[in-house]
This record gives structure tokens, C-alpha cells and sequence, in this order.
């Protein structure tokens, strides 16, 4: 289903100056010269290669600021080809004003079809979620990473964190996770929340909250990870195992809400508080736009609102 | 009543020529050019050039002006250019001997072959505003005359050298070893190679090259202060002009394909000596482009700092420590992440507030459970038995 290039047969890849004037911009298709996304398709083949673990690559300076998704932004500008769907989302929503500037830039740079339909886009680039509406087999998810390494806030250095990975030492992680139940009675990690891909690799999704941390597990989208400024990259191939770690006494969960979303009345996504007056009012409404316009316009919701 | 954060995208292009607008002010004074910038801001101009890490003098100039003058936004137009351009050629290495020598000092020696020569410097100006120039004046001083050509200026160091006292320029280059091989000719490349701890001395020259003025200079002074101290001289600083000369191999010798401005430190540094060797100085060295001599100085500290390991000295210091210098010198870097704290995290603070909301609550239950005299409330929130009955009344969805 996906054009992506990562699923394309060699030969049809542009090798080069084919692409490099094909539209108005100055710059090569989708703002990477063609080396560069050589030296990155490497680097993501050796991601998938070894599930969850954290793929050093030569991370370029790209025209958004470092923290912004330079790391999803050089991942997405490598795999999509000519004929992909993007979606870009932050925070779930596709109209949150990084989304639509990343969005711009690909629509831009690339000249490619844009989205706000989860199951249209054969690219999702994400910040913060994994879209409510389950991906398919072929579909890939291009997280923006800011910090890759989930021991980093522990020891916050490389050359030990690197020793640590690979002699599977994350007992401090379990430690950290006890401390927090012996303080507040919870694991109070709530975002980047750790988990253990494929049985091996101890890995930060990202900061989504742990609500979507379960949705990594089994999927049958490939799950790629860019982190710019910490020019690491690593993935989840489709149907991994992806466990989030926790103890047999305190199991991992999720977080959940009494209410619902005030348009599309769903009692099982992501829910934003919003603040509706300086009085203490509140409504909640699903994070994921698409997901929460699909139901209203499904009449999920039975009253008006 | 619920207003959606909808039109981004509007809301974009506003900011956007509200910016354009900004930037130009008021439009009955004649618009700055780039070739102005270029020779009346000239030092801002030099320092895009060093941390954008591409000499092009009409360029930095240009994102000078885009930026409004924000060195690090300058910084960042020149660097999201660099990383386009192709690369033909490394250049041979640059002889900083043969420089066209506008400027020279040593603070080792009152006197040394080819002088001190202070060239134009704020060093000896007193900070007093100078309301000619307020005024729209020019200074009415006669240009220096120019008969006076500099001579040869040997390099301070060589003296040192060539008695032994000091550790040959080359000593410990240390080379990273990118393929883990022996050391290859070719320098690291931090910008097509990531960053590897420990990381030779190269790629720490290059990071401290293009890293940032400020943080430099601080680490610098933490030095002077004790943090890391490595009793340094001001061997010399010079600044001039030096050839650059590439060697293709179908020519079989070097051409030259331009001159740049640089700013070269060489300090000396506090002795090292062991049962087998004389004791002797050791060398810090700091370059960049155009007039930075701050920046080249501070460079030269925090690289002797940095080669504490190497010369079997405790790393006690964050001057001395590898991983914190060079993780966030880049202010490309840390300007980024710093202000994408700006981007919304409704969702990773939503999570909070959901946890937070529950242990306020599961305190207050407890609170109220408790009003009986025996219990005291200051003890530690989480003693052992309380998460069992947390968990009771645990109403979170749990995971399948």
C-alpha cells in the first residue's frame, strides 16, 4: 500500500540528480541531497534490523530549529517518495502549528499529498501520539525524538548508558520505577514512558503518554524514530513485541478519564483538558483531531452539542 | 464557550509578515544593506562566520540582516545553508605561519622577533561612548600610515619548541579513529559523522570551533577560577589573512583558492614531566574565523582543559569533561531544545495533571481516614502499606 521508499524495489530510487530540480524550491526533492538519505536509509535498515536499539547517523542541520523534529523531519524527507500521503500531527492534532509548518515543508520541498486522515497517509510523522485510529500493515509512523536515550535523566552519560544497553544492565530503571511507588504509591512516569522492545532493548518511545504505549505492541505499521540534535535513530518493525516495564505487583496501566470528549462523546481516546473560563470550567476533547472528526461526522455523539 | 486552537496556519503567515515588517522598522529610514553590515558590523559578521562554520563574509552578512541581528538565528540561516553545499575537497592543512599579519601580541615576551604588533583592537579604547558617531560624525583620526610593512613574525611557540620546553605541536594529536582502525589522515567531520565519546582531538577543535562564544567563555573563566585550572600564558594570538590551498590529485600539487581572516591562539600551559620525560609545557590552541579573538582564546583554555585525561590529570571540572563540553557547546543545539519548550505539550501535561489530580485525591482520602489521633500526618506519603490499599482503589483502566 505505501510508496514509501524504504518498501521500494532499489531500482526504482532516484539515484540522485533525477530528482534534484523537481520543483521550484532550489533544493533536491524533499530538502535531502541524495547522499544523505543514502548514509540515513542505512542507518534506518540497521535500525529495523535491530529492534529498539539507538542507531548513531550523521544528523544535518535542517532549516527548523534543533528540538522541533529535525530528527522525524530527516527520517520522513528520507523514506517518502513521489507518490506518499503525509500526515503530520502534534500532540494528535493536525493543526497545531508545528504540524502545519512540518507539513508545509514537505508539501513545499517535496511537492507530495498531504492528509489530516489517518488511514489515507501512507507517512505519519507524530509528536507526542500515536493517532486513536489503528494503523495498517504498510503504513509507517515517524516519531520526533528529543532525547533518545531512556537511561539519559539516570546517567547522563553516553559512554556509560552505551555499556549499559548492552549488557542489558537497566536495573537502575526497575529502581527508578520502585522509588517512585515507594513515594507516591504509582510509577509516577506518566510521558516516555520505558519499555522493552522485541525482549532486548530498553527504549524511550518518545514522549507520548503511556495511554499509547500499548498501541506500539504488535503493530502492523513499522515505527521509526528520528532524534536530530542526539542524531540517533532506532524502530519497531511491524508485530514486535513492545512490553512496558513494570512489576508484578504494581502492572502497568494506563491513564484514564470520568469524562468524555465534549464533541464526539468518546470514553476511550486521549482526552486535552481544555479551559473555558477563569471560573474552574473545563471541557475535555479528544487529542487526536482526526479521530474525534471522524466520530462526529459518524454521529458517534447522539445529542447535538 | 470553546475556542479550538484552529488556524495555525493562518495565525503562521501573520507572524510571518508581522515579523517581515518588524524587521525592516521604520520605513522612512533608508534600508541597511548587506554590504553595509558586512563593513560597518564586521565582527558580528565574524562570528556568524566561526559558529555557522562556513566562511562566506556577504553571507553572514545577509543573515545578519534576515536576523534582525540575532547572532544565533544568523547562525542558524548560515549553518541550515552549509549542510546544502556540496563538498569537493578537504583543504591541505593551513599555515597559519604564513599569515598576512594584521595583529600579534605574545604575553610570554616583552620582546620577539617581528614585535608586538596590536593591529586594531578595542584592547586599549576606553569604553566611553563616543557621541561623534551619535551625532552622524566620523572620527576626524587620520588613517595609520601604511608604509609599515610587518615583518616575519616566527611563531612564539617554535622558541619553546626548539629548546624542548614545550610539547611538540603535534604531540597527543590524537586523532579520532572513526573506524576504529589506526589514525587516518583525514580529520573527523562532526557535521557528516555523529559525535563519539571519547572523541580525538580533532573532533573536540572542531566542536569548540563552531561551539558557542558564550559558553566558551565561561568555561574558559571556570579555569581561571579554579575549576580545572591549567595555568595558562598567552603564548601568542595572532589574526591576518592565510591562504587556503587544496590539492586535487589529477594536479599533483596544491593550488590556492582563496584567502580567509583568522584568529589564531596558542597558549602555554603548566608542565607535565615524568621519571622518563623532562618535565615541559604543554599547549592549548584555539582558531577562528574573521576577528574572534575572544572566542579563539577561550577556545585554547577549554581545549587544554579538555585534555586532562590525556595528560593524566583528575577530571574534576566541567571544562575538563568531555561529554558536557561538547554535548551542549553547539548554541544550534541548545537554542533549539531550549526553546521548544515553546511547542505545545498539552498532551505530556495532561498526563501529569490526570496523576497529580489522583495522588491529591488519594491524599485527601487518606487524610480523612486518619483523623484519628495516632497517626502522623508529616511521615512520608508512600510508607510500606499504603500502595496495597491504593490499589483497591485504583480506578485507572488497566491494561490488558
Amino acid at each position: 500500500m505505501t510508496n514509501a521508499a524504504l518498501y521500494h524495489n532499489p531500482d526504482s530510487q532516484n539515484d540522485g540528480q533525477n530528482d534534484s530540480q523537481s520543483n521550484s524550491t532550489g533544493y533536491n526533492f524533499a530538502y535531502l541531497d541524495e547522499q544523505t538519505k543514502r548514509m540515513i536509509r542505512r542507518c534506518l535498515l540497521k535500525a529495523v534490523a535491530v529492534p529498539g536499539y539507538q542507531v548513531p547517523f550523521g544528523g544535518r542541520e535542517m532549516p527548523l530549529p534543533y528540538g522541533w523534529g529535525t530528527g522525524g523531519m530527516q527520517v520522513t524527507a528520507t523514506i517518502i517518495g513521489q507518490d506518499d500521503v503525509l500526515k503530520v500531527i502534534d500532540q494528535g492534532a493536525d493543526d497545531t502549528t508545528n504540524a502545519v509548518s512540518i507539513r508545509r515543508f514537505f508539501a513545499r520541498t517535496a511537492g507530495v499529498a498531504t492528509t489530516e486522515s489517518t488511514r489515507e497517509a501512507s507517512v505519519i510523522q507524530t509528536r507526542h501520539r500515536i493517532p486513536e485510529t489503528p494503523l495498517s500493515h504498510g503504513q509507517i509512523l515517524v516519531y520526533q525524538v528529543p532525547i533518545p536515550d531512556p537511561l539519559r535523566f539516570i546517567e547522563p552519560r553516553e559512554t556509560e548508558t552505551r555499556k549499559m544497553h548492552a549488557l542489558q544492565e537497566y536495573g537502575v530503571m526497575h529502581v527508578k520505577l520502585y522509588e517512585d511507588i515507594a513515594r507516591f504509591g504509582h510509577i509516577a512516569t506518566t510521558y516516555a514512558y520505558p519499555v522493552k522492545v522485541n525482549g532486548h532493548y530498553v527504549m524511550d518511545p518518545s514522549p507520548i503518554p503511556k495511554f499509547d504505549n500499548p498501541k506500539m505492541h504488535g503493530n502492523p505499521a513499522l515505527q521509526l524514530f528520528g532524534a536530530g540534535r542526539e542524531k540517533r535513530i532506532y524502530a519497531i518493525p511491524p508485530f514486535t513485541r513492545v512490553e512496558s516495564l513494570d512489576f508484578e505487583d504494581h502492572p502497568f496501566e494506563i491513564q484514564g478519564w470520568d469524562q468524555t470528549c465534549e464533541f464526539c462523546g468518546s470514553d476511550h481516546s486521549f482526552l486535552d483538558e481544555v479551559v473555558t473560563d477563569d471560573e474552574g470550567g473545563r471541557i475535555f476533547i479528544c487529542s487526536d483531531t482526526d479521530y474525534c472528526n471522524q466520530r462526529f461526522a459518524n454521529g458517534a455523539r447522539q445529542e447535538a452539542v | 464557550m470553546y475556542v479550538a486552537v484552529k488556524g495555525g496556519e493562518k495565525a503562521i503567515d501573520q507572524a510571518h509578515s508581522w515579523l517581515d515588517e518588524t524587521r525592516r522598522g521604520d520605513t522612512s529610514l533608508p534600508e541597511l544593506s548587506v554590504a553595509q553590515i558586512r563593513q560597518q558590523m564586521g565582527l558580528a559578521v565574524d562570528r556568524v562566520m566561526a559558529e555557522g562554520s562556513l566562511y562566506d563574509p556577504e553571507l553572514a552578512a545577509l543573515a545578519l540582516k534576515q536576523a534582525s541581528g540575532d547572532a544565533i538565528e544568523a547562525i542558524f540561516l548560515l549553518r541550515a545553508y552549509r549542510t546544502t553545499l556540496p563538498r569537493f575537497l578537504a583543504s591541505v592543512p593551513m599555515e597559519t605561519n604564513t599569515m598576512a599579519i594584521q595583529r600579534r601580541i605574545s604575553a610570554a615576551y616583552k620582546d620577539l622577533p617581528g614585535g608586538q604588533v596590536l593591529g586594531p583592537t578595542y584592547d586599549y579604547t576606553h569604553r566611553l561612548l563616543d557621541f561623534t558617531l551619535l551625532a552622524n560624525g566620523e572620527r576626524g583620526s587620520a588613517p595609520p600610515s601604511g608604509d609599515e610593512t610587518v615583518e616575519d613574525c616566527p611563531r612564539v611557540l617554535d622558541f619553546l619548541n626548539s629548546e624542548g620546553l614545550i610539547e611538540s605541536p603535534l604531540a597527543n594529536s590524537g586523532r579520532t579513529q572513526s573506524d576504529g582502525s589506526a589514525e587516518s589522515e583525514t580529520p573527523a567531520d562532526l557535521t557528516r559523522q555523529p559525535l563519539d565519546y571519547p572523541a580525538g582531538r580533532d573532533l573536540r577543535l572542531q566542536a569548540l570551533a563552531r561551539g558557542d562564544e558564550g559558553f566558551l567563555l565561561a568555561l574558559a573563566y571556570s579555569t581561571q577560577r579554579g575549576y580545572g585550572r591549567n595555568h595558562p600564558f598567552a603564548g601568542e594570538i595572532r589574526q591576518g589573512e592565510v591562504a587556503v590551498e587544496i590539492a586535487p590529485e589529477e594536479l599533483g600539487f596544491p593550488v590556492i583558492v582563496g584567502d580567509i581572516q583568522v584568529s589564531e591562539c596558542d597558549m602555554i600551559n603548566q608542565f607535565i614531566g615524568t621519571e622518563t620525560e623532562a618535565p615541559r609545557f604543554t599547549r592549548g590552541y584555539g582558531l577562528a574565523f574573521g576577528n574572534s579573538e575572544r572566542k579563539a582564546l577561550a577556545m585554547a583554555l577549554v581545549d587544554r582543559a579538555l585534555r586532562a585525561r590525556e595528560l593524566g590529570e583528575d577530571v574534576v571540572s566541567p571544562a575538563q569533561d568531555e561529554e558536557f563540553v561538547l554535548a551542549h557547546c553547539d548554541n544550534l543545539d541548545s537554542s533549539g531544545f531550549v526553546s521548544h519548550l515553546k511547542l505545545p505539550h498539552y498532551v505530556d501535561f495532561q498526563s501529569e495533571l490526570v496523576l497529580l489530580r489522583r495522588l491529591r485525591k488519594e491524599f485527601e482520602e487518606r487524610k480523612s481516614g486518619r483523623q484519628g489521633p495516632k497517626v502522623n500526618t508529616t511521615s512520608k506519603p508512600g510508607n510500606q502499606d499504603e500502595p496495597s490499599t491504593d490499589n483497591e482503589q485504583r480506578r485507572e483502566v488497566k491494561q490488558a
